[in-house]
This record gives C-alpha cells, sequence and structure tokens, in this order.
C-alpha cells in the first residue's frame, strides 16, 4: 500500500495481535537455544579450569620434557608424550590412506548394489564397536596373527581399524557435499569419473576431508583401552627430549596410558602429576584440534562456491 | 535411414527405476542444421539429450533400450565414451560454472584433449566466449571464479564450455531461460551461423524460439514423438496434428 491509499485501506503492514504472537515465540525459541548453545561451554569450561588448578604446581616446561623419576612420582611425562605421537603418526598413515581412498571409492564409483550395501553397514557397525572390543581384535589380529608382539605397530594398527570407520565417513560426507552438477558438467565435456575426481571434486572436499581425520587422530591420542593389550607399557627408560626413543617393533609408553597407570597403579603420585598428566593430554588434543580448524579456515577462504 | 542423417535413433527407450521416460522414440536428425524439440514439462526431451552423449548411464537406475547411431555408429557399441563426449556439446538449463576460473572452464575440455600450450588455449577461450556472448563482460576478469558469476553469465559460460572443444553435435537445452533477450538473440545469431558446420539440436519451451531457428522441428508429449516436421508445417495453422496444434497455439501445456 502506497502513501496515498485512502485512509480507509485496510492496515497491511500494521503490527496485529497474530504477529506480535509469532514475534514473541520466535524471541523464545531463540533465547532457548542460544541458552544451550552456551551450555555446551560450561562442562568444557569448567573442566579445563579445575584441572588447570588443579595442575598448577606441576606443571612446567620440564614436565613435558623430563623423564619419569623415582617410580614415576618424580620428574616429567616425556616418554609417554612422544610414545602418543609415535602411535597417532603411524595409526595415521595406516588409517588416512586407506580410509579417504576407500571413501572416494564409495561415493564416487561403488554402484548400489548388495556388496557396497555391505561395506556401508560394515562402516557404520565398525563404528559403533566399543574401543575395548578393537583391543581384543588387535590382540587377536596384530599381536598375535601378525606376529607383531606387543609394539608400536600392532598398537598403531589397532588404533587405526578403531578410526577408519569415522574417516571413511567424514571423507564420503565431503565429497558428498560436492554439487552433483559440477560432476555432471564435467562429464558432459568428456572427462572421466577419476579427471572429474581430480580436477573439480577433490580440490572442493579436501577441507572436510583433513578435518575428519585430523578429529579422529584426536580420539586416538586420548584412547587408553586399545592400546592397553597391543603396545603400551608401564615404563621405558629413554633419554630425557629424545625424538626417536622407540623402534616400531618395540612397545612404548603413551599419554593416556601413563594417566591411567600413575593414578591406579602407583601409590604415593603427587595430585598435581595426575592432573598435569591429564592436562598434557588435554592439551595434545586441543592443539590438534585448532589445527584442523585453522586448517579449515585456510581452505575454506579458497573455497569456490 | 537417409544417409544425410547425424543422428539416427531407433526405438529408444529410457527409464528410470521403472518410471518410463522415453517410450520407443524414432527421430532422425538431419547434419548441418538446427533440429527443434518441443514439448511440455516431462517428455523426455531432457533424457533424450543425456542418452544421445550417455550421461544417462551415470543416473543411478537408469536403463536404456533401443539404438542410437551418430554417423551411421551405433553409440552404445562404443566402449570408449569419453571420445563420444568430446565430439558432443552439451548446454543444460541449470547454469554450472566450474569452482575454477572463467579461463580454466573454458579450457577445461580442450585441456582433456591433451592442448597444453597457452597461446592455443587462450585462443580457443577468446574464441567460445565471445561466440557465447560472454567475452566483453569478462575478458578483464578472466581470473575469477565461473561460481562468481551471475546465474546468465554462467549459463553463457556454459554455453562458451559446450563450444570449447569443437562439438560435432551441439545440444541446447533451454539455453537462454536465464539469458536476457537481447543477448538470447545475439546468441540465436551464431547458431544460425554455427550450423553451417555443426549439428545442433534445441529443446526449447519458447516455442517461438524454434521457429526462429529451426529448419525441422519434433513435438514431444509424454515420452513419445508426436510429430516430427518442417518447422513451417509444425507451426503452421494445419499441423495435420490436434495435439501439435493445441500446443503450439497455447491452447495446453
Amino acid at each position: 500500500m502506497s502513501a496515498q491509499a485512502p485512509a480507509t485501506a485496510p492496515a497491511m503492514f500494521a503490527e496485529t495481535e497474530f504477529t506480535r504472537r509469532k514475534l514473541r515465540a520466535q524471541r523464545r525459541a531463540a533465547r532457548v537455544l542460544g541458552l544451550m548453545a552456551v551450555a555446551i561451554l560450561i562442562p568444557l569450561v569448567t573442566l579445563l579450569a579445575y584441572l588447570v588448578v588443579k595442575a598448577a604446581p606441576a606443571l612446567s616446561w620440564s614436565f613435558l620434557t623430563d623423564v619419569p623419576r623415582a617410580g614415576m612420582r618424580e620428574g616429567g611425562l616425556w616418554p609417554a608424550l612422544i610414545g602418543t605421537v609415535y602411535l597417532v603418526v603411524f595409526s595415521l598413515m595406516a588409517a588416512a590412506p586407506i580410509g579417504v581412498m576407500a571413501g572416494i571409492y564409495l561415493n564416487e564409483f561403488a554402484r548400489e548394489n548388495w556388496f557396497t550395501r555391505a561395506v556401508n553397514l560394515a562402516v557404520v557397525n565398525l563404528a559403533g564397536v566399543p574401543s575395548i572390543v578393537h583391543a581384543l581384535f588387535g590382540v587377536g589380529a596384530f599381536v598375535l596373527f601378525a606376529n607383531l608382539g606387543r609394539s608400536v605397530l600392532a598398537a598403531s594398527l589397532t588404533l587405526a581399524i578403531m578410526t577408519l570407520p569415522v574417516i571413511i565417513a567424514a571423507t564420503k560426507e565431503a565429497l558428498a557435499a560436492v554439487p552433483r552438477a559440477f560432476r555432471e558438467a564435467c562429464w558432459n565435456l568428456g572427462a572421466s569419473r577419476w579427471q572429474t575426481i581430480r580436477t573439480i571434486v577433490l580440490p572442493n572436499s579436501i577441507s572436510g576431508i583433513l578435518t575428519g581425520v585430523i578429529l579422529e587422530v584426536c580420539r586416538a591420542a586420548g584412547e587408553c583401552a586399545p592400546i592397553m593389550y597391543t603396545g603400551a607399557i608401564f615404563y621405558k627408560s629413554i633419554k630425557e627430549g629424545s625424538l626417536f626413543p622407540y623402534s616400531p617393533t618395540e612397545q612404548c609408553m603413551a599419554l593416556s596410558y601413563h594417566l591411567h597407570t600413575i593414578s591406579t597403579q602407583v601409590p604415593g603420585v603427587p595430585d598435581s602429576m595426575l592432573y598435569g598428566t591429564a592436562v598434557v593430554l588435554v592439551g595434545f588434543v586441543l592443539v590438534f584440534n585448532s589445527a584442523a580448524i585453522s586448517l579449515r579456515v585456510y581452505l575454506r577462504t579458497r573455497k569456490k562456491w | 535411414m537417409a544417409a544425410g542423417n547425424k543422428i539416427d535413433i531407433a526405438g529408444l527407450t529410457a527409464s528410470y527405476g521403472g518410471k518410463t521416460a522415453l517410450d520407443g522414440i524414432t527421430l532422425a536428425i538431419p547434419r548441418n542444421e538446427i533440429f527443434g524439440i518441443i514439448g511440455p514439462a516431462n517428455s523426455g526431451k531432457t533424457t533424450l539429450l543425456k542418452c544421445i552423449n550417455r550421461t544417462i548411464e551415470m543416473t543411478p537406475g537408469a536403463r536404456v533400450r533401443g539404438g542410437i547411431a551418430i554417423d551411421g555408429e551405433d553409440i552404445f557399441r562404443r566402449r570408449n565414451v569419453h571420445d563420444l563426449r568430446r565430439r558432443i556439446g552439451m548446454v543444460f538449463p541449470l547454469p554450472v560454472g566450474l569452482p575454477i576460473t572463467v579461463f580454466d572452464n573454458v579450457a577445461y575440455a580442450p585441456r582433456l584433449a591433451g592442448i597444453r600450450v597457452k597461446a592455443e588455449l587462450a585462443e580457443i577461450v577468446e574464441r567460445c566466449l565471445r561466440q557465447a556472448a560472454l567475452w566483453d563482460e569478462v575478458k578483464d576478469r578472466l581470473h575469477t571464479l565461473g561460481t562468481r558469476l551471475s546465474g546468465g553469465q554462467q549459463q553463457r559460460l556454459t554455453i562458451a564450455r559446450a563450444l570449447s572443444h569443437d562439438p560435432e553435435i551441439l545440444c541446447l537445452d533451454e539455453f537462454s531461460i536465464a539469458i536476457d533477450p537481447v543477448t538470447t538473440m545475439r546468441i540465436e545469431d551464431v547458431l544460425l551461423e554455427l550450423r553451417n558446420h555443426m549439428t545442433i539440436v534445441l529443446v526449447t519451451n519458447l516455442v517461438q524460439q524454434a521457429r526462429r531457428l529451426a529448419g525441422r522441428t519434433a513435438f514431444f508429449n509424454k515420452g513419445a514423438v508426436v510429430q516430427v516436421d518442417a518447422t513451417d508445417v509444425i507451426f503452421s495453422d494445419d499441423p495435420g496434428n490436434r495435439l501439435t496444434h493445441d500446443y503450439v497455439h497455447g491452447i495446453f501445456g
């Protein structure tokens, strides 16, 4: 209605009781939803603050780089930290290529038939298997059958099996987010499926794929059960600050297992060391997470549509 | 079938998951001419184009029976479907700028064909963009992303891409829905020029566009060819078929 409309015309855009009610409902909904979003911050912040406060007396640079002394009651946790890095790197090397390639196959090449349905079902089910069951599988398959013994390799492969399904799922999801129209445009130009994937699909899904991989690695770093029986060791004497203390065929210390043992098996460990270990473990995961987030932000700025 | 035909379609049936889209059509598309296809929605026009370059095989659940011969060669017997697609330029109604630069969009197919020389690529890109009436608008920003262009520009980019591998057959499916009338006219002029060395299949909902451009026109309805005839006959007051008459005169459809 224009301003020149006769005064008797219905006031179409005037506020009515009905629109006021709708607006009130929207404000209420926004408030509740926002509250929920804030609520997930509360446990994280509380947890971190609690851990850091309790751990404060133990935290220092030498806590990171020193080896455990006096039967774990003094010193640092370097062997466990570097052990976790070992496990993560080896499991990443096994799980990332297999998972990403399997995801590409399942999303881009596989036809809908009983075989792909079976594989997809296996992926979903594998993702739901508890980690202690993965540990049992690792003992059977890698420690005993493949004769790797309890070693970095056996533990890493067990972690790899555990992370594989989520990496596959993340890869498939990232690829599926690339519009089908792009693929069809390439096919119309005579590009094969693989040329299309290489030139168009992968460059636009790589950020999602990498994010999925890194987040899974974080989870692997924190897991204790799968490595307990396949490669983690209570104590190993290595030189402090040494970067290559373990061979892949021997056992290693790991942060999660270290935390488990010093809090349950060793009497007389000062509380601050327990909390300190937890802080390092959480910090390790957070550092990886923020790496994933910055990578995603970087790649998203180059996103093409 | 006459030797002059570029495409011979015989008893072509296509279905998606049991739902029939094309029901045993037989059609001859003459060489170096603009062949118009008109018909209401859901009459199988787009499916026919997807059969011609065999991208229909990429659709899950799609089944095709019957034959299409290009230059007398049965395309469904070919092993190398990519070579077939490189002989056909395809423009679908949804404008798709690939998420690479404008230059790379047009140079995509030539690069697939093995052309690496920068000057040669630049020449192809300019020629195709000019033919698609897009050159003047994008010549200063060939390195922006294809996806950043407006809808109508992306549609002309799609046309430029379809021309970039110098196809023998150009299939246009509603190429002008997002393009303003003046630019559409410019592209139509280019098409009239191109038909001298290219067979053009023009699917359109704008029946007047078919009337302006096509030498022969086919009227599709519900997956079947109702009538094929010289465009003048189809658009005359008495095309000899009640359904055709009603459609082109806007009585149904």
